[in-house]
């Protein structure tokens, strides 16, 4: 059998996601906000719901967020992504609303907004993308960078006595009471792609079904941040930001 | 058991060279190119093996891009 023999719409196994479209995205090669937006296009379109989604775009790399996936869309001011999703969600209660936040966007700048939102049980779903430096803005130090982790405003490494701890936010999210899914997974390999996805399907579906509000933290890379290549970078990760940042789920509310 | 045959075809225009597929693809049939680029000045990835694959989407799941189409068919 030939090549011309398989490649035929009856044989078609994976493509791109319908909803994402053909506007070639800003990343870096290998940055995980592809994959994560991926997943995000394939679980919105399985669903059904690609008329009745707004997503909310963050300030961060994912700023443009907006132009790669077609479904409605509002940009929010740094940080301010689960305040605007809370007004979105409260005037339509029949949309599926997540907020889409880096870790400089969710754990630092917009740290009240999201503790806040996360523990009025708001039925929205908070996506954070945890590479534990500031992207977009050329790699500074971010609240969860890891103790001892170089980046350009810590050139000797995070120390605790002059820059604190590493936050984990996730952690703070499980114990509050408005929360019904919090969870943390990362997306370096085949099997953790497809656990994220899981993982972020069944958030969309509890605030569909207005049981609280969903924090999916993905432990991810930023290999020009880091100053790795893709493929050296996912090793980092499940060598260092996997052993701080434990993958699984936190809370789970029936 | 009935034996897959698969076949990737790769956006060669959107591939940004990460490497990634070709460290997801379990029988290594993909590779970058080695002395071509697309306009974006990226080594893409292309097929090397063609007859290995057996269209079990790794390296579709894996591409940040969405840059790979995998087909398969059963061949008995």
């Amino acid at each position: 059998m030939n090549r011309e023999d398989i490649i035929k719409p009856g044989n078609l196994v994976y493509e791109k996601p319908v909803l994402m479209n053909d506007n070639d995205m800003h990343y870096c090669p290998g940055c995980s906000h592809g994959v994560v937006h991926k997943l995000i296009a394939e679980i919105i379109e399985e669903m059904g719901m690609s008329e009745k989604t707004i997503g909310i775009s963050p300030v961060g790399c994912a700023v443009f967020m907006y132009n790669y996936i077609d479904i409605d869309w509002q940009e929010a001011a740094h940080g301010r992504a689960p305040a605007v999703a809370t007004a979105l969600k409260r005037l339509w209660p029949d949309r599926l609303v997540f907020s889409y936040q880096g870790d400089g966007d969710l754990a630092c700048i917009g740290t009240a907004e999201t503790i806040h939102a996360l523990n009025r049980g708001e039925n929205i779903t908070i996506i954070f993308i945890n590479n534990a430096i500031y992207g977009m803005t050329g790699g500074q130090m971010a609240p969860t960078t890891l103790m001892g982790m170089k980046t350009a405003t810590c050139p000797y490494g995070r120390e605790p006595e002059l820059h604190g701890y590493p936050l984990k936010i996730t952690e703070i999210a499980a114990q509050l009471e408005g929360t019904a899914y919090v969870t943390r997974q990362s997306v370096e390999t085949v099997s953790a792609i497809r656990k994220a996805k899981k993982a972020i399907r069944h958030a969309f579906e509890n605030s569909m079904a207005g049981k609280g509000s969903n924090l999916v933290e993905i432990v991810s890379t930023c290999s020009a941040g880091w100053k790795m290549t893709p493929e050296k970078a996912n090793k980092w990760m499940e060598d260092n930001m996997c052993k701080y940042y434990v993958l699984g789920d936190l809370k789970d509310v029936e | 058991m009935a034996k897959m045959k698969g076949a990737v075809v790769v956006n060669t225009d959107r591939c940004k060279g990460c490497n990634l597929c070709v460290v997801a693809c379990p029988l290594h049939v993909l590779a970058l190119a080695k002395t071509k680029v697309n306009a974006k000045g990226y080594n893409y990835a292309e097929e090397v093996l063609e007859d290995a694959c057996t269209g079990c989407t790794s390296c579709a799941t894996v591409c940040p891009d969405g840059c790979i189409t995998v087909y398969r068919v059963k061949c008995d």
